[in-house]
């Protein structure tokens, strides 16, 4: 690699946010026909570093070159006509445009509007390196991962040959991954360069050839893929020796907590989401929920926490003297006044689980503010409880007035945890817990579940990556299309079982 | 390649003497930019225009009392909106809950006037105005909460239906007969006259408002009421995810958004005109609206803003009646400084770094 000349080469490159340094002095060559993983927790300064290089922000210092010359990036137009283009994280579509109009937007050309011809250009890069997109379909028609498509193809059109993707498979499912790992192959095969944010250990090691990481705002080191391994990556992220093992104890005692039978849930436009579903949750017992997305996940925790109106069917919670409780049709402050301690950490983390513009004790609030008589605010409460989850979970935050939206994500779903098990639940439904959070943060979470689960808390744990499902959970309810396709042991369960039960009834044994 | 100038960054937090020294630059740079207007459009001397502007406001201690009256009747509204707004429900209908407030005054004080004791009538009135601003406000309210319906075109439309009303009980009452107009209600009984405060005319209206502001500020502020409002207006996911039942914050909101309107109804009517037009509320329904975001949201912010606006508008009057100019060219003026207000709020959200020249 030595005698190819880097296609971007970034030297002593600063960018300060106020105080924060969140990058400082950072070098990083990109070469043409590799496939580079820039690895780092979150708030290490990875997004910060692409972006500077697409043009979203502006280094404070430093230099950049491409193919050898220094360049001047103060725009995203001019990294695109350096050939840099860059794939967010948050797509940034218009919904009620098709896929070629979206793909056009901006681009200022000469002359009249020819969309057959931009048609027609889209479907050559996508037979090149073999995209599924069809250039007439409204963007609103798509999934998340054809809209992402429709990113990639559009970064290409405008003729980039320096890809960078943040966090690309964070919304997607294996298979989509899958699809989407052998594209970016192809391009590296023709000759393009791209770098991959992730903080995933599996997908560096399955796609990339050389792998860069950040700690801090600092680069750390760089490497070819092949000389590497995960531990040696996530000890040079975190900085120290961390252990990837998840411990999964014995359940102590377990009984039914809560009871589901045949919970049918139909969405507002008619469309069944959840359909006869039955099941039993234990204490101190994790049960995950395995599916691919759209499943039912969703409606099913929502069911329970009293968020989703249902068509049929029971929602039992069982005290510990065997007294059950009906939790169907009840909205979530009937429940709580029920007495059933009842946590849900929501996939939405700032669109429903926290508000963003308030601060961490505003935020505790959100739970506690009915307390005591009175029309009056009682302040000091949540005070203490913000000030408890920032000690206990390591919160890290200027200051408990700082609105947390300003958080980075992994401190973001930190306080969502801690105030949900601060209130001592008795079941605490989770829902892509894990989403977006590096390996540190992650790795404290299932800590905090196993300490739950300790405590005799039935948890319901929604999860994507079925390898920590399968670490992690007691007993795993697979979802395939809103049904049931069946309760597996976790400890035995293998990935390809639950894979199979995933996209077929009963894994196609009953089908 | 082109390099650009500056770019605009966000900035984190700013200490308030910071955010108050733009501020009061904007100030400084706004009457820099009238002056040069004022000369060059009118060939006047703009210091004199400003003395004659503050001559307008504080000339003499009746013009101080009006000013104290305009301000405080501006402020009670720009209160009334305020928890809906900051609710994210735009109220923009303080308009007609102002005037169907006032009405419901007159119609006590001309239906009972003389029938019952003063203080027993005064109470009815308050009852009755609180009750019709309410109601006024309230069914908006009703439609967003349970069909979501589109409470901007609703409360404004809610408007003219009380416009029309009050014109037409101008005619229903009007004395004397073919007049067009009520004229001044019970003027030899004084019957439901608001009582004057130490022989001030307005004083018990400033009173009123001075309580009015303190109250509102503690109920956004520390109450829970004040805080589910918050949530609401963040995020109603967040709100019901904890059990907020959102439209009930809804309807209960705008109830005290249209009570306190109509308070401002009961104050116009029955403290200060004593009578009722189509055009008590004057405008103020829709400029309280701006009072309110210029301050966002903090009560005690709207004392400044109306101030300044209540400030601008009597300089304004003043000097287009000493220099017969067009009452116009006092609205370019106090354009000009509430663009430069409002203009700073961008420099103490976003920064401005100038390129240095690169080595």
């Amino acid at each position: 690699m030595g005698n190819k000349v880097a296609a971007v080469q970034m030297r002593d490159i600063t960018k300060s946010f106020g105080t924060v340094k969140a990058n400082d002095k950072v070098w990083l060559d990109i070469y043409r026909g590799e496939i580079l993983a820039l690895l780092g927790e979150n708030g290490s300064g990875k997004t910060t570093l692409m972006n500077m290089l697409s043009g979203i922000y502006f280094p404070d210092g430093g230099q950049i070159f491409v193919d050898g010359k220094e360049v001047t990036i103060g725009s995203p137009r001019d990294a695109f006509d350096l050939g840099i283009g860059m794939i967010h994280q948050h797509f940034k579509l218009v919904e009620v445009l098709t896929a070629a109009e979206n793909i056009v937007l901006g681009l200022r050309e000469k002359g009249r509007l020819n969309m057959a011809a931009v048609e027609r250009k889209v479907r050559e890069i996508c037979e090149t390196y073999g995209f599924d997109v069809d250039p007439g379909q409204k963007v609103y028609d798509m999934s998340v991962s054809q809209k992402q498509t429709v990113e990639i193809v559009k970064v290409l059109y405008r003729g980039a040959d320096i890809l960078i993707l943040d966090e690309p498979t964070a919304v997607l499912t294996p298979q989509e991954t899958d699809k989407l790992f052998a594209v970016l192959r192809n391009m590296r095969d023709s000759g393009k360069a791209v770098v991959i944010i992730t903080h995933k250990m599996h997908e560096v090691e399955e796609l990339s050839d050389r792998v860069a990481v950040l700690r801090q705002g600092r680069f750390v080191g760089d490497m070819a893929t092949k000389d590497t391994n995960a531990q040696e990556m996530t000890n040079m992220m975190v900085g120290h020796a961390v252990s990837l093992n998840i411990s999964r104890p014995e359940p102590e005692d377990p009984r039914p907590r809560i009871e589901v039978k045949g919970l049918t849930v139909r969405s507002i436009d008619g469309i069944v989401k959840l359909d006869d579903v039955s099941f039993t949750a234990r204490s101190g017992e994790i049960l995950g929920v395995a599916g691919i997305s759209g499943c039912g996940q969703k409606e099913l925790l929502e069911a329970i926490a009293g968020l989703q109106p249902t068509e049929r069917g029971s929602i039992s919670y069982i005290n510990d003297d065997g007294s059950r409780e009906e939790l169907l049709g009840k909205d979530p402050l009937s429940i709580l006044e029920m007495g059933v301690s009842l946590s849900f950490v929501p996939e939405d983390r700032l669109g429903m689980g926290l508000v963003g513009n308030m601060d961490m004790t505003g935020n505790m609030m959100l739970r506690s503010y009915r307390r005591g008589k009175g029309p009056f605010l009682d302040r000091r409460f949540p005070l203490h409880r913000a000030e408890w989850v920032r000690q206990e979970l390591d919160v890290n935050t200027p200051g408990l007035t700082t609105p947390v939206r300003r958080l980075s994500g992994g401190n973001v779903q930190k306080v969502l945890v801690g105030r949900e098990i601060a209130s001592a639940p008795t079941v605490l439904l989770t829902a892509y817990a894990v989403r977006g959070l590096d390996i540190g943060a992650s790795y404290t979470i299932y800590d905090m579940i196993n300490l739950q689960k300790a405590k005799g808390v039935a948890v319901i744990y929604v999860g994507e990556d079925l390898d920590v499902l399968l670490e992690l959970s007691d007993r795993i309810l697979v979802l395939c299309g809103g049904k049931v396709s069946g309760i597996v042991d976790g400890r035995s369960a293998t990935k390809r079982e639950v894979g199979m039960m995933m996209t077929k009834l009963g894994g196609g044994r009953s089908a | 390649m082109h390099n650009a100038l500056f770019h605009i960054s966000k900035r984190r937090e700013l200490p308030w003497y910071s955010a108050w020294g733009i501020r009061g630059a904007a100030i400084v740079l706004a009457l820099v930019v009238c002056a040069i207007v004022t000369a060059l459009a009118t060939g006047l001397n703009p210091l004199a225009v400003y003395g004659t502007m503050f001559q307008g406001a504080f000339g003499t201690t009746r013009r101080v009392w009006i000013l104290l009256q305009n301000l405080a009747i501006l402020l009670c509204i720009s209160l009334a909106v305020t928890p809906a707004f900051k609710m994210r429900f735009w109220n923009i209908g303080a308009e007609g809950q102002v005037l169907i407030g006032g009405l419901a005054t007159a119609a006590c004080m001309i239906l009972l006037g003389g029938k019952l004791p003063n203080g027993l009538l005064i109470l009815i009135m308050l009852l009755a105005a609180v009750a019709a601003g309410a109601v006024w406000a309230m069914i908006p309210a009703i439609f967003k909460a349970r069909w979501n319906t589109n409470e901007t075109l609703f409360t404004l439309m809610m408007n003219y239906v009380a416009t029309q009303l009050v014109a037409f009980f101008v005619i229903v009452w009007e004395s004397p007969k073919g007049s067009g107009k009520i004229g001044i209600i019970n003027q030899n009984t004084e019957a439901g006259w608001l009582p004057q405060l130490a022989g001030q005319k307005y004083l018990l209206n400033i009173v009123v408002v001075a309580v009015l502001t303190v109250a509102m500020y503690v109920y956004l502020n520390y109450t829970k009421h004040g805080y589910e409002i918050s949530v609401v207006g963040e995020s109603e996911r967040t709100a019901r995810y904890v059990g907020v039942k959102v439209g009930r914050v809804i309807i209960r909101t705008l109830c005290l958004s249209g009570a306190v309107c109509g308070i401002a109804g009961l104050l116009l009517v029955g403290g200060t005109d004593h009578t009722v037009t189509t055009s008590i509320a004057d405008g103020r329904g829709f400029t309280a609206v701006m009072v309110s975001w210029l301050a966002k949201f903090n009560p005690i912010g709207m004392v400044f803003a109306s101030f300044l606006i209540v400030f601008l508008g009597r300089g304004a009057s003043e000097i287009s009646t000493i220099y017969g100019l067009n009452h116009s060219f006092g609205d370019i003026l106090t354009g000009i400084i509430l663009f430069f207000i409002i203009g700073s709020e961008f420099f103490i959200t976003y920064r401005l770094s100038f390129r240095k020249k690169e080595v």
